[in-house]
C-alpha cells in the first residue's frame, strides 16, 4: 500500500487508515530511537528544508532529529538572517525554496493558510509545523500518540480536555479534529475571550469555567497562552488568568484519578500549569517530546518515499 | 413622421418588441416595433435583444491617480462601458486623496478625453482631507469641481461627533454623504466573516455587530439632522432589519449592497481563497437571504459594484495580508441577470436598483424611455453565455470570486447620450 498524500496540511486531509499507519510506523520508529546508535540509512540522499519563518526551537529540533535519525540531510532556514528577507512575498519565498529542489519542506509561518500557499505552488512535499491559528497536524498527531501509548490504543469512552487559549491555537484547532475522529470525547475550556465564534460548529462540548471543564476528564491538555494577550484586551492580567484558568493539583482532582496531563511547550510556568504537576509523574509533557521524534520520522519516512 | 437621428428597431422591452427612436441624444419616443416611415433616420437593427436602461455604479474605486498599475480612468471606463454602465461613481482613496479641487477636475479631465461619450464620470469628494477622519475636506470647493457625493469610504470616521458635523456641512455643500459602515476597532478590515468559517481557517474575522452598530448610529444620526445618509455595501441582515426600522419611521437614509453579497457566503474563503476577500467580509446564508429581500422591498435602494480592482500580485498572498476587493464592472450586469434568471430579482427590482433609484439619490441623468430623456441604453443579449477570463476583463483588476464560471449573456451595445460607444 503506497502512501499516495504529497502534502500534510491539516489532520483532516488524513483517513483514519492513514492515521493508523503514521501511529504503526512510529511505534516502530519508537524502538530505533532506544538503541544505542539511534540512525538508520532509510532516508538517505534526501533532503529536507526546515523553513521557519515563525521562531520554534521545540518543533524544529524535532524535525531536525528526525530527518537526522533516518540519515536525511536537513537545511535549516531561518527568515531572519537569510536571503528570505522581510518584505518578500510568500509566493517568492515558495520559489526561492522550489530552487533549492528539497524532497520536502517543513514550514511553520504565523499566517494562516501559509502551508498551503505554499504546497499549492511547489512539486515537493510540504508538511505543516504550525500555520497561523490553523493547524499544526504534527502536534495532534503527537499528541493523540502519547494518548494511544498511555492508554493502550483505547480513545473510546475517553474524555479530553484542551484548556486555555482555544481561539488562537492551531493545536486546539488540529487535536479537536483528531480526537474526535479517534473516538474520544473532547471539551473545550477557557475564558469566552479566548474561544472561537461559533463553537456550536464544533464537534465538542464548551465549558466556561474550569470545575465543570475538568470534571471526570481522563486527560487534560493545556495550551500555551501567549503573554501578550492582556495587551490585546482579551485578559485583565496574567496573575488573575493563572488563579481562575491555570491547572493546579488541586484543580485536577476534579478530573479522573490518574488523569493525564499534557502541554505542547514552551511551557509558561505558574500561568497555563502549576510548575509541580508539569513534573508529575501523570503529566505525558516528556512523553510527547520522544513521541514527536518518532512520530515526525513516520512522517518523513512516509511522505519521502511515497509513489505518486 | 418623426425627426429621429436613428431607430433601433425590434428590441425587446418588457416582453414587447419595440422601436427606440433618438435624436440629439435624447429618447424621441419608444413604440410598438411596427413599419412606421421614418425617412431620415438611420436603422440599427437589435435583433430581438432586450432593451435596458444603461446602469449606473454609485460606488467604484477607478485607482488613479497613484495606483494605476491596479486601473486607471481609462481601463475602468472602458470596464464600465463593457459592463453597460452609462455613469459611475468613484471613491476618493486614490493617492492624492480626492480632498481637492485639482485633483478632481483631473480626474474629469481624463475621464473626457480618453471617453468623450461617457461612461459619464462623478468623482465622489473626500469626507475629510487625506481620508484621515479628523478634519473636514473643503467639501464646498470639491462640490464645485464636481463631485457629487462625500465619502471616507474604506476608513470609516471614527469620531461621532466630526460625523455628525460633515453630514452637516455636506449637505449645505449640495453632497450626500455615503458611509462606510465598520467600527473601526472590531477587526477592520479582516476580509471574513465572524463566525463558523473564520472559527475554522484560524482567521481573525469581522463580526456582523461591527457593521450594524456603524448603522445605527448614522441612522439615529441621520434621524436628529434630518440630513440624509447613504449607507455603503449593506451585507448582514442586521444592518437590513436596523434600515427596516428606519425606512418605517421615515428617516432619509438609502442604502446599497452588491452582487456579491447576494450571490456569495462565507463559503467562497474557503481553502483561504483571497479572490473572495472583500470589505465588508461576505457573511452567511441568513445574511445573504436578508439582503436579498431588502432589495426586492425596497430596504436597499440601489445595486454597486464596489469594484475594487488590484494587481493579481497583490492578491496572490496569505489571507490575512491581500488586499480586499473584488473587480466588478465587468460582470455586474450578468451577474444581475443570473439573479433574474434564477428568480432571485425581478427585472424590474434589478433596474431600479441599478438605474433609476441611483439617479434618484445622486441626482444623475437615467433613461426610463420617456421622451426627452437622456438616450442612455442597452441592448443586452441574453442567449450568449461566455466564460469569465482574464482576457475577457476589461477592467486591469482580474480579482474576481467568479472566474472561471459562465456568465448568462454580454452587451451588445451601449448607447450613452445617444451615441454607440460599445
Ligand atoms: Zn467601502
Amino acid at each position: 500500500m503506497h502512501w499516495t498524500h504529497k502534502d500534510l496540511l491539516d489532520v483532516c486531509d488524513l483517513s483514519t487508515g492513514d492515521v493508523e499507519r503514521i501511529f504503526e510506523t512510529a511505534d516502530s520508529f519508537m524502538e530505533i530511537n532506544r538503541r544505542q546508535v539511534k540512525k538508520v540509512p532509510t532516508l538517505k540522499g534526501k533532503s529536507v528544508v526546515l523553513f521557519f519563518a515563525e521562531p520554534s526551537t521545540r518543533t524544529k529540533t524535532s524535525f531536525d532529529v528526525a530527518a537526522k535519525r533516518l540519515s536525511a540531510d536537513t537545511f535549516s532556514l531561518a527568515k531572519s538572517g537569510s536571503s528570505l528577507s522581510k518584505g518578500e512575498s510568500l509566493k517568492d519565498t515558495a520559489w526561492t525554496l522550489q530552487a533549492m529542489n528539497p524532497d520536502a519542506i517543513v514550514l511553520r509561518d504565523s499566517r494562516s493558510g501559509a502551508a498551503r500557499f505554499i504546497a499549492e505552488r511547489l512539486d515537493c512535499s510540504v508538511l505543516n509545523a504550525g500555520d497561523g491559528w490553523h493547524a499544526h497536524p504534527t502536534q495532534a498527531l503527537l499528541d493523540a500518540f502519547t494518548l494511544r501509548r498511555a492508554w493502550g490504543g483505547e480513545f473510546a469512552g475517553r474524555t479530553v480536555t484542551i484548556l486555555g487559549d482555544i481561539a488562537h491555537s492551531r493545536v486546539a484547532r488540529s487535536n479537536v479534529n483528531l480526537l474526535t475522529r479517534l473516538g474520544a470525547t473532547v471539551r473545550v475550556c477557557g475564558p469566552r475571550t479566548l474561544l472561537p465564534p461559533r463553537l456550536d460548529t464544533w464537534p465538542v462540548t464548551v465549558c466556561h469555567d474550569l470545575g465543570s471543564g475538568l470534571d471526570g476528564a481522563d486527560a487534560v491538555m493545556c495550551l500555551r497562552l501567549q503573554l501578550e494577550r492582556q495587551q490585546d484586551g482579551l485578559l485583565p492580567s496574567l496573575r488573575e488568568y493563572a488563579q481562575t484558568w491555570g491547572l493546579s493539583r488541586r484543580a485536577l482532582r476534579k478530573a479522573k484519578a490518574g488523569a493525564k496531563v499534557l502541554h505542547p511547550g514552551p511551557i509558561n510556568r505558574g500561568v497555563e500549569i502549576a510548575s509541580d504537576l508539569a513534573d508529575d509523574p501523570d503529566s505525558l509533557i516528556l512523553d510527547q517530546v520522544a513521541s514527536g521524534v518518532a512520530v515526525r520520522m513516520a512522517l518523513l519516512f512516509l511522505f519521502l518515499t511515497r509513489k505518486d | 413622421m418623426s425627426n429621429a437621428e436613428f431607430i433601433v428597431k425590434g428590441a425587446r422591452w418588457r416582453g414587447e418588441s419595440v422601436d427606440v427612436l433618438v435624436a440629439q441624444g435624447r429618447i424621441l419616443e419608444l413604440r410598438p416595433s411596427g413599419n412606421y416611415m421614418d425617412p431620415g433616420a438611420q436603422k440599427i437593427p437589435a435583433g430581438g435583444a432586450l432593451l435596458l436602461p444603461a446602469l449606473t455604479d454609485c460606488h467604484v474605486h477607478l485607482r488613479e491617480p497613484g495606483f494605476e498599475y491596479k486601473e486607471d480612468i481609462v481601463s475602468g471606463l472602458g470596464a464600465a462601458a463593457q459592463g453597460g454602465f452609462a455613469n459611475i461613481m468613484c471613491m476618493a482613496n486614490t493617492r492624492p486623496v480626492n480632498d481637492e479641487a485639482a485633483v478632481t477636475e483631473m480626474m474629469l479631465e481624463k475621464a473626457r478625453r480618453a471617453w468623450k461619450n461617457g461612461p459619464r464620470l462623478f468623482p465622489v469628494a473626500a469626507l475629510t482631507r487625506g481620508l484621515a477622519g479628523a478634519e473636514l475636506a473643503e467639501l464646498a470647493e470639491l462640490r464645485r469641481a464636481g463631485c457629487v457625493a462625500a465619502s471616507n469610504d474604506g476608513l470609516p470616521v471614527r469620531n461621532s461627533e466630526l460625523f455628525r458635523r460633515a453630514v452637516e456641512y455636506a449637505a449645505d455643500a449640495g453632497l450626500i454623504v455615503i458611509d462606510h459602515c465598520e467600527d473601526p476597532d472590531m477587526a477592520p478590515g479582516a476580509g471574513v466573516n465572524e463566525g463558523e468559517v473564520s472559527s475554522r481557517l484560524g482567521l481573525k474575522g469581522q463580526p456582523v455587530a461591527a457593521e450594524a452598530m456603524q448603522v445605527a448610529r448614522d441612522i439615529l444620526l441621520a434621524e436628529y439632522l434630518g440630513l440624509p445618509i447613504h449607507i455603503a455595501h449593506v451585507s448582514c441582515r442586521q444592518a437590513v432589519e436596523l434600515l427596516a426600522w428606519a425606512k418605517g419611521r421615515g428617516v432619509p437614509v438609502t442604502a446599497e449592497t452588491c452582487p456579491h453579497y447576494l450571490l456569495l457566503t462565507d463559503e467562497a474563503v474557503e481553502n483561504y481563497s483571497t479572490a473572495a476577500k472583500v470589505s465588508p467580509p461576505l457573511r452567511t446564508l441568513d445574511d445573504v437571504l436578508a439582503v436579498r429581500q431588502a432589495l426586492r422591498e425596497g430596504v436597499i435602494d440601489i445595486l454597486v459594484t464596489d469594484h475594487a480592482p488590484h494587481a493579481a500580485h497583490e492578491k496572490e498572498v496569505p489571507f490575512a495580508e491581500a488586499p480586499n476587493g473584488i473587480s466588478g464592472l465587468d460582470t455586474a450586469l450578468a451577474l444581475t441577470m443570473r439573479m433574474v434568471d434564477e428568480g432571485i430579482l425581478d427585472l424590474d427590482t434589478a433596474l431600479r436598483a441599478w438605474c433609476w433609484r441611483p439617479a434618484e439619490i445622486f441626482g444623475l441623468p437615467a433613461c426610463t424611455f420617456k421622451r426627452d430623456d437622456p438616450a442612455d441604453f442597452v441592448l443586452y443579449d441574453p442567449g450568449a453565455p461566455w466564460e469569465l477570463t482574464p482576457e475577457r476583463m476589461r477592467s486591469k483588476g482580474k480579482n474576481t470570486p467568479f472566474m472561471g464560471q459562465t456568465l448568462p449573456g454580454r452587451v451588445n451595445a451601449l448607447f450613452v447620450g445617444g451615441v454607440r460607444i460599445v
